[in-house]
């Protein structure tokens, strides 16, 4: 067989891409706890991160602020990057985002309405609330795009997904208008930061980041088949519908705790699918879903955790949100990458 | 036909046509004019849409007219636009209501034409003015003028008309390489939107909460106040780029069957893609510039009146119509609902469109119009 030969090489290369991807990844991670607002040597770091700090203050500082931050950071960014590639395999978009299902939009109304009518202040009391408005604004667009006789087709869940999103825009807008409270807590949560959350609060949406990306993996040959297009899909002996609610849920899961948390960031998931698609154009391998969906999640969090740490560094000792920078960081590159290559088409 | 003879037990007839005929020649009946020498299909399904919408958006053009601190018989509206009547019913007809009414046909109008253009364009439904940069853009611009304190009243028309089209320069700029398609025109729109966005996040959360107010009542799109110098502007883009989107629609309609086919027809491929982007970009950014970035109006327009006309591409004049429609009525409801508060017309016309959208969606009941 010729073809083996092929497949190995092929196989090789996609390796050596994941291993240079989680070495990127690694790098960041360390750049994250190295650096911040309090000048800490890295040697110092390396200590206290054993368990033996110089002073409270350094300790506060890397163990209560800087763990939490940095893991925050790689757990949100690779369940940004996961949602965003099965998004756009499922609707078969390239402009589909994590966001499209009404995820961040349910949550941003669920976080306006818990402090501007009910006067929820503390970030544990809204981030349940917020992870209740992702999920059924996820359900209210699946149920939307299945309904009718033509059943869920991509364009119907993508466009059912932008009206959905739009409707609760702009309900939260007009609670955010007449309630200042609401605006003011809407306005810092919506930029989207990885400030100010402790270890505890990564540890309650961890359960349910493993299962959407459990599911994602899962999922990934199926959606090989189904880029072909529904039909073919089915002749080939697949359910298309189930394969469709099945990302669904996940990608519901991922983004919804992730946007609870961090704010609705969701460039990452929109971009690092097609620089990843980029990659694998050079490695020869094509958008073979099996390998776009892990580099996904390694890349999501090296782009959030760049931006992340640009921000503390550029306004020291204020901060920018890493959800501002993302697009900063990211958007120039991308644009870059855009015209380096004839793209493939989705 | 052959069904119903079976049933009453006669001999099965024989169609003459194809059974598709019929149904073909009602869908579409084309033309030829000698005097003056114009051709073209009519699709009565496209142009009864059309009547309808545009005889909707007329109606409700007229009654917001009647409502405000002192109510006027619709009789009395029509009268004093053509200037007879009570004085008095005159000058708030036409100096005080009919500015907001116009700015809302108008803008609306723009804005789906605008959509129904990248649309098509793209091939993408996703594709309009709001997801590759040009409101973005204007919304930037206009942000940074109320937070640095520029603007105000036409500056920031000024301001929002050079964001949105420094937006869509950069755009095509960066997506020019040995000619832009459609796609790598999303692809870099989205990197320059999610900037522009990321630039007015930013100084809202910078800005104190009374600029962050007024700026996010500009940004969800605006039509309290609006008089003739936000709407003579508009009015003359207009006059110039309906026309011009008319115009392109056909060669529009003839890239949808891949560049090489298009070729071969005979346009010129490269040429058409930069005039009708420069159309779409001109009417979003007009139209941003008159009342801000009026959500989902671009997107939903066109979809809405394609899935009406049942066509396979957003129909141009009915987009437009449709965004008419959708304004005018979002912003009679944005001033109506509660007592003396004007809400942002924006605010309404997601709540409004959604809902339609999503009906039609679901009643969609072939593949081709679904999905």
């Amino acid at each position: 067989m010729a073809v083996a030969p092929a497949g190995a090489a092929r196989r090789a290369r996609g390796l050596l891409l994941v291993a240079g991807s989680a070495a990127l990844l690694l790098a960041l991670v360390t750049v994250s706890l190295l650096y911040g607002a309090l000048d800490v040597p890295p040697g110092e770091v390396w200590r206290t991160l054993l368990g033996d700090a110089p002073s409270a203050r350094v300790d506060n500082a890397i163990r209560s602020v800087r763990v939490p931050r940095t893991a925050l950071g790689v757990a949100a960014g690779a369940a940004l990057g996961l949602a965003g590639a099965l998004m756009q395999a499922l609707t078969r978009n390239p402009l589909a985002d994590p966001g499209l299902l009404g995820v961040s939009a349910g949550a941003a109304f669920a976080i306006v309405v818990a402090v501007g009518v009910l006067g929820l202040g503390s970030a544990y009391a809204y981030i349940w609330f917020a992870f209740a408005g992702a999920l059924g604004a996820g359900l209210l667009v699946y149920v939307m795009g299945g309904l009718g006789r033509s059943g869920s087709t991509p364009v119907k869940l993508a466009l059912s997904g932008v009206a959905v999103t739009s409707l609760l825009g702009s309900l939260t807008s007009a609670v955010a208008l007449t309630e200042p409270e609401a605006l003011d807590r809407f306005r810092f949560w919506s930029a989207g930061s990885l400030a100010n959350q402790s270890t505890d609060v990564l540890l309650r949406i961890l359960p349910f980041l493993a299962v959407g990306a459990l599911i994602a993996f899962a999922l990934a040959p199926s959606l090989n088949s189904l880029a072909l297009g529904d039909e073919v899909a089915t002749s080939l002996g697949l359910r298309t519908g189930r394969i469709r609610t099945l990302g669904v849920i996940a990608v519901t899961l991922l983004v919804g705790a992730a946007v609870a948390v961090v704010g609705p960031i969701v460039f990452v998931g929109l971009v690092v699918p097609h620089v990843v698609r980029v990659l694998l154009q050079y490695a020869g391998i094509g958008p073979d879903q099996r390998w776009l969906l892990p580099l996904s999640a390694l890349l999501a969090p090296v782009l959030l955790l760049a931006a992340d740490v640009a921000g503390r560094l550029l306004a020291r000792p204020a901060e920018i949100q890493a959800g501002i920078l993302v697009a900063f960081v990211g958007g120039p590159l991308f644009i870059v990458m855009v015209r380096r290559r004839r793209l493939a088409e989705l | 036909m052959t069904e119903l003879c079976k049933d009453r037990g006669g001999p099965p007839a024989v169609p003459t046509d194809p059974p598709a005929e019929p149904r073909r020649r009602r869908e579409r009946l084309p033309f030829r004019l000698a005097v003056p020498p114009v051709s073209g299909v009519l699709r009565p399904r496209q142009v009864a849409v059309s009547a309808g919408l545009a005889a909707a958006a007329f109606a409700v053009f007229c009654w917001g007219m009647t409502i405000g601190d002192l109510p006027i018989a619709v009789g009395d509206v029509v009268r004093a636009l053509f200037g007879h009547g009570d004085p008095g019913n005159q000058l708030i007809v036409r100096e005080l209501r009919l500015p907001r009414a116009l700015a809302g046909l108008l803008v609306g109008g723009a804005f789906g034409v605008a959509g129904a253009l990248f649309q098509t364009l793209t091939r993408n439904p996703l594709a309009s003015p709001d997801m590759i940069g040009i409101t973005q853009g204007a919304g930037a611009a206009v942000v940074a003028g109320l937070v640095l304190g520029i603007g105000g009243g036409l500056g920031t028309q000024l301001l929002g008309l050079l964001g949105g089209f420094g937006a869509a320069a950069l755009v095509y700029l960066l997506a020019w390489r040995r000619g832009a398609t459609g796609y790598r025109i999303i692809l870099v729109g989205l990197g320059v939107a999610w900037i522009c966005t990321s630039v007015t996040d930013f100084l809202m959360a910078r800005g104190a909460r009374q600029e962050a107010q007024s700026a996010l009542g500009w940004l969800l799109g605006n039509l309290n106040g609006r008089d003739w110098p936000q709407i003579i502007p508009l009015l003359w883009a207009l006059a110039v780029l309906l026309p011009a989107a008319l115009l392109l629609g056909r060669q529009l309609r003839d890239l949808q069957l891949g560049d090489d086919v298009a070729r071969g027809l005979g346009i010129r491929v490269q040429w058409v893609r930069v005039a009708t982007l420069l159309t779409g970009v001109g009417l979003a950014a007009f139209g941003a510039a008159a009342a801000g970035p009026v959500a989902f109006v671009a997107l939903a327009a066109p979809q809405i009146a394609q899935r009406l006309a049942r066509t396979a591409w957003p129909p141009l004049i009915a987009s437009g119509l449709a965004g008419a429609l959708m304004v005018l009525v979002s912003d009679l409801i944005a001033r109506t609902l509660i007592h003396d508060t004007e809400l942002p017309v924006g605010v309404v016309t997601g709540v409004l469109g959604a809902p339609v959208l999503l009906w039609l969606l679901v009643r969609a009941n072939r593949a081709g119009s679904g999905g």
